[in-house]
């Protein structure tokens, strides 16, 4: 059998997003900006598909602003709030501990050229407090930004309570939707939102295309310089096919949220129920404040990268944030954040599903996975200390 | 793929993997916190010839190769000559690491050598400390740039990407 349950890395795309992008490469070639019949057919086309995101959203169209993908308007978002919050002095930011790192190493950088970064803590669970965040605002924070729900863990932060203490408080509020755009309701006008990221192959649309929704009013910095494209804020011909394309992807999702959410719930349910079975493990992340899709889990004793590779094998692909996976020496920042040692940290698994999948698949993944952690556990050193009471276990 | 095939073969099929109850040196390199450790038993016989060898490791899949070739390579060797097995020949055998693997070739060889320390140590052989200066290790403590072997020093078939 053969299993892709790694969908919060990418997603397959549908048929919809793929038969829009050939008939978009087929048949609509013209550049937007150019003023003949075929530029102004591809300039039609790429309109409707910002209505279309933007009624997602329940944004208008002229607040959003097409992008490469999730890390570009991540990076624009911050940046333009930056200099925006500069101009008047302000110089603070808060953000989390747990945000994907097209956000931790934007607000690094920034820190070198003189801002002040505050990143709050999370609980257990993986979610912000917000008597936390209320208590770090302070009267020069220019920018709060918040992901909306977690892509390690899946959890799903409290963004409309926050969205309402910035709106309140005058702060520019900034979300990184991009794991929960399709996957979950968003309103960005009920929410109080200023900026939100989202990326389309997280919807199962294609790959290097994403958009940014700056609310009317928002100031934004262009990043990449040149034409006039997307209202002088981001230059570079547009990605016509890949926008189009991501607007049928997102329009797909989002009329299909409650019926996939249900079904994917009750797989996630399903896969953490079997695998909890397994001695010494943990589920990371709260259990109903999840994404539909997200199941991480960590296994005392075993390292996840060998985990991966014995799962890649049966035909089972998923994730780990261990550090051998991450390409840094440490394991996930997002699961240190909780509170796990690094030990533990380094015996992560995501698994991480999608409509495409089935309850079979499930079965197949509790059938396989806890033979590998047995037969890992057997070999590993550190499983022997916790054994024979030489190491403390960390997860009963 | 990120490893050679060497390195699959040897993690998916790892030689000479358990424990030994009997082992005449015993040892243990590497820090779970940095996610990787190796644990080495050797037995040895009267003429000083490793005899048996066993491995234990925690760790991503080229620790767990780089314990495995590194057991093959000592076996039946001379204790004097498994303390010559360096870190880059546990990498030449496995066909190459990618670059930021190549430190679990650093605690294999670090491996190999706690447990022949170990052994001496048990036997009341005199030995030269020298032969156990405590080397690269666990790269989480110390950094890829310390490790004895850099990628640039690898002339050989690389992983396949």
């Amino acid at each position: 059998m053969f299993v892709y349950s790694d969908n919060a890395a990418t997603t397959k795309m549908s048929k919809t997003a793929m038969d829009t992008m050939f008939s978009m490469l087929e048949e609509v070639y013209g550049n937007p900006s150019s003023l003949h019949t075929a530029g102004q057919t591809a300039r039609e086309r790429l309109e409707e598909a910002r209505k279309t995101v933007a009624d997602c959203l329940n944004a208008d169209e002229r607040e959003i602003y097409f992008t490469s993908g999730g890390s570009e308007a991540d990076n624009q978002a911050i940046i333009s709030a930056a200099k925006a919050g500069e101009r008047k002095g302000k110089k603070h930011i808060i953000s989390t501990k747990i945000e994907h790192h097209a956000v931790l190493h934007t607000l690094e950088r920034l820190e070198k050229q003189g801002f002040e970064v505050t990143l709050l803590d999370v609980g257990r669970d993986g979610i912000v407090k917000v008597p936390d965040l209320e208590a770090a605002i302070r009267p020069d924070t220019a920018l709060v930004t918040v992901m909306f729900a977690n892509n390690e863990i899946g959890t799903i932060q409290p963004v409309a309570e926050i969205g309402n203490i910035c709106r309140s408080k005058g702060i520019i509020f900034h979300t990184d939707a991009v794991q929960a755009a399709g996957h979950l309701h968003i309103d960005v006008k009920a929410m109080n939102i200023d900026m939100l990221s989202l990326s389309a192959h997280k919807f199962h649309g294609p790959k290097g295309v994403g958009a940014l929704y700056a609310r009317k009013g928002t100031a934004l910095t262009s990043i990449i310089d040149g034409g006039a494209q997307e209202r002088g804020k981001r230059a570079g011909t547009e990605n016509v096919p890949a926008i189009v394309s991501m607007a049928a992807a997102f329009k797909e999702a989002c009329g299909n949220i409650d019926k996939n959410a249900g079904y994917v719930i009750a797989m996630r349910d399903r896969l953490i129920a079997g695998l909890e079975k397994i001695p010494h493990s943990v589920v990371n992340g709260d259990r109903e404040n999840r994404l539909p899709n997200n199941v991480n889990m960590c296994f005392e004793g075993i390292e996840g990268e060998s985990l991966l590779l014995m799962l890649d094998a049966k035909g089972i692909e998923a994730s780990s944030g261990s550090a051998c996976t991450s390409g840094s020496l440490d394991p996930s920042h997002v699961l240190l954040a909780l509170g796990l040692p690094h030990e533990v940290a380094h015996g992560s698994l995501r698994l991480s599903l999608s409509e495409y999948n089935t309850p079979e698949e499930m079965d197949y993944i509790i059938e396989k996975v806890p033979g590998i952690i047995e037969y890992l556990r057997n070999m590993s050193p550190v499983w022997e200390e916790l054994e024979s009471g030489r190491r403390e276990h960390f997860i009963d | 793929m990120l490893y050679s095939e060497k390195v699959m073969d040897h993690f998916q099929n790892p030689r000479n993997v358990g424990k030994m109850e009997d082992a005449d040196g015993v040892g243990e390199v590497g820090n779970a916190k940095c996610g990787d450790i190796m644990k080495m038993y050797i037995k040895v016989d009267d003429e000083g010839i490793i005899s048996d060898v066993k491995f234990n490791t925690f760790g991503c899949g080229s620790a767990i190769a780089t314990s495995s070739i590194a057991t093959e390579m000592i076996m039946g060797k001379r204790i004097e000559e498994a303390l010559t097995l360096s870190n880059k020949a546990v990498v030449e055998a496995l066909d190459g690491l990618p670059a930021n693997k190549l430190h679990c070739s650093v605690l294999a060889e670090e491996a190999v050598k706690a447990a022949v320390k170990d052994y001496y140590d048990k036997r009341g052989i005199a030995y030269d400390e020298k032969l156990f200066a405590p080397g690269g290790g666990s790269c989480c403590e110390t950094p890829l740039d310390d490790c004895e072997l850099r990628p640039e020093d690898i002339h050989i078939k690389p992983a396949r990407q």
